[in-house]
């Protein structure tokens, strides 16, 4: 028996591990509540609890024990389960916060730190349960810590609706205000999907769609930071070499997913169902996809040809990702969180980056407008107006966008809000001061577009 | 080469820290009181700074693999040194398709 691994390769990945920030960012239990349904709201909240708790009791300490095995961390261990609009349909909005509730107190029992599917799904109308649900949001999500929500407004084949992009520019804009004191939280557990996956691992987004099956593993890996290291070293890279260098660093991050999600679904007993191979960046100096596009050779992030490094990082990254996995799914693109990344903050505050371009680096990678704080004079019709655009072009072009914002109230742009640990800190970003309120209270859906004509 | 995903139970032992007398034999001696069969090793100085790659078999050992890790990360930290003891379909998955 000699050693099998060189040692630089045996080197490279615990300089990975422990001086470039590759981690696994998330194990995501996915369970079906649909057996959980009851006439007696209590019984009800009970169900919904038991499941919870007998599916994912064991979920942090395996995680735990796999994560010491291998020598990686793990940093989140979740859950999400079936959207509560449809699994509780038949309640009304108070019960529906009660649901939340129950929720939360499940998510501290088994020491997750979030619990996704505070759903609906409404891109072509509403059901009773989806309207009661989406009326419960801001109470629900200022009133407990772990609970998240999202709502799905449009699809390629369904169109927009434009009565649900109304009404969420309010939902978002009352969850500010009831969680004012803490810079609107309640807003950053929102997000408003177009063309949402069922099996996102990735909070606030994910939950458990229902033609997933009664519970599985998805597992969400990082690694800004390794990226943005490849990127430093070859500073004489064209770019078929950058892309090829991506490709590669991108398949051992995704690697490592694989491994833990295989791992964890053995040891829970729990079919794996995918990896998601996004480039999901921490606040921690070092872990940013700002720094991966400065790296590349742009002044800053948000300056031009900010799109096209993205393009080509994005593309690199799902390129070398899809061969490392058996099933690739969730998001699978690099995020570009404003607050959760050192580089995009810091590319706001020195005036390079902007919302506007923001909304044309969302064209061309995953998901969306995330994690932006607005200035806390913002109207519900502006937010309306910022998520119609931002699902326009995730209907169009057949992928994901959603929009996460967070009205900083009593604040204005150039201001700080503070979210604290993976969330982190941004300055409040500048929107345009013109009006969109006749445009959005329009009512009614936005049409599908010809692409969704493929059969 | 399969990937094997828990069939075997190997592991690598990697050592980085400033040169020190002894560090083998406190290592192989942790181990073999707790029956770890070491396989291969490999050891170079660049600059005082020791560097130790070693491949053991836990099969027979009398402790699993977590714990070892525990032990050795506490006791090399001791030392000044950083001990990291991983199962090797870590590295496998990283570096073999």
């Amino acid at each position: 028996m000699t050693i099998t691994f060189a040692r630089e390769e045996i080197q490279q990945t615990i300089k990975m591990i422990h001086e470039e920030n590759l981690d696994i960012r998330t194990i995501t239990m996915g369970i079906s509540l649909l057996d959980c349904g009851s006439e007696d709201i209590r019984r009800m909240e009970q169900k919904v609890y038991d499941k919870i708790v007998k599916n994912a009791g064991k979920l942090v300490q395996v995680g735990e024990q796999i994560s010491a095995r291998y020598g990686i961390p793990i940093i989140n261990k979740r859950v999400s389960v079936t959207p509560i609009a449809i699994a509780a349909a038949h309640l009304d909005t108070e019960e529906m916060v009660r649901i939340a509730k129950a929720l939360n107190r499940a998510a501290r029992e088994v020491g997750i730190n979030f619990i996704g599917g505070f759903s609906a799904l409404v891109q072509k109308g509403f059901t009773v349960g989806d309207l009661a649900l989406i009326e419960a949001i801001p109470q629900a999500l200022s009133e407990t810590e772990f609970v998240c929500s999202s709502v799905n407004i449009g699809t390629t084949k369904t169109g927009i609706n434009m009565d649900a992009v109304l009404k969420m520019g309010q939902v978002i804009l009352k969850c500010a205000q009831l969680t004012a004191d803490q810079d609107g939280i309640a807003a950053a557990k929102l997000v408003v999907f177009c063309n949402a996956p069922e099996d996102n691992p990735f909070m606030a987004g994910a939950f458990h769609g229902v033609g997933e099956p009664e519970c599985v593993i998805n597992v969400g890996v990082s690694g800004p930071g390794v990226v943005a290291k490849v990127v430093k070293e070859f500073p004489e890279a064209d770019f078929s070499e950058l892309s090829n260098l991506i490709k590669q660093t991108s398949f051992k991050i995704t690697r490592m997913g694989e491994l833990i999600g295989r791992a964890a679904s053995k040891a829970l007993e729990v079919p794996f169902g995918i990896v998601d191979l996004s480039l999901a960046p921490t606040p921690a100096i070092g872990d940013s996809v700002a720094e991966i596009l400065e790296n590349m050779g742009l002044e800053r992030c948000g300056t031009h040809g900010t799109t096209a490094a993205l393009a080509l990082l994005n593309d690199a990254v799902k390129k070398g990702g899809a061969m490392a996995s058996s099933h690739v799914g969730g998001l699978s693109g690099a995020f570009i969180p404003v607050s959760e990344d050192a580089g995009m903050v810091r590319a706001v505050e020195e005036g390079a980056l902007t919302l506007d371009k923001l909304e044309a680096m969302t064209c061309v990678c995953s998901v969306g407008l995330d994690m932006i704080a607005l200035p806390g004079d913002v109207s519900a019709e502006t937010i309306s107006a910022i998520i119609a655009d931002e699902a326009a072009i995730g209907m169009i072009n057949k992928k994901t966008t959603a929009v996460r914002v967070i009205p900083a109230i009593g604040k204005k742009a150039g201001d700080r809000v503070e979210f604290g640990g993976l969330l982190g800190g941004a300055p409040v970003m500048a929107i345009h001061p013109f009006s969109s309120k006749v445009f959005v209270n329009r009512g009614g859906r936005i049409p599908a577009p010809l692409i969704s004509l493929s059969n | 080469m399969t990937l094997s995903l828990e069939e075997s139970n190997r592991a690598i032992i990697t050592i980085l820290g400033r040169d020190q007398t002894g560090i083998i034999a406190w290592v192989s001696g942790r181990l073999a009181e707790y029956r770890v069969n070491i396989l291969d090793i490999s050891q170079t100085i660049v600059d005082e700074f020791f560097t130790m790659i070693m491949v053991v078999d836990l099969n027979p050992a009398t402790t699993g693999l977590v714990d070892l890790a525990r032990i050795l990360e506490q006791e090399g930290s001791d030392k000044g040194l950083q001990v990291k003891v991983q199962h090797e379909d870590i590295f496998t998955f990283m570096h073999r398709i």
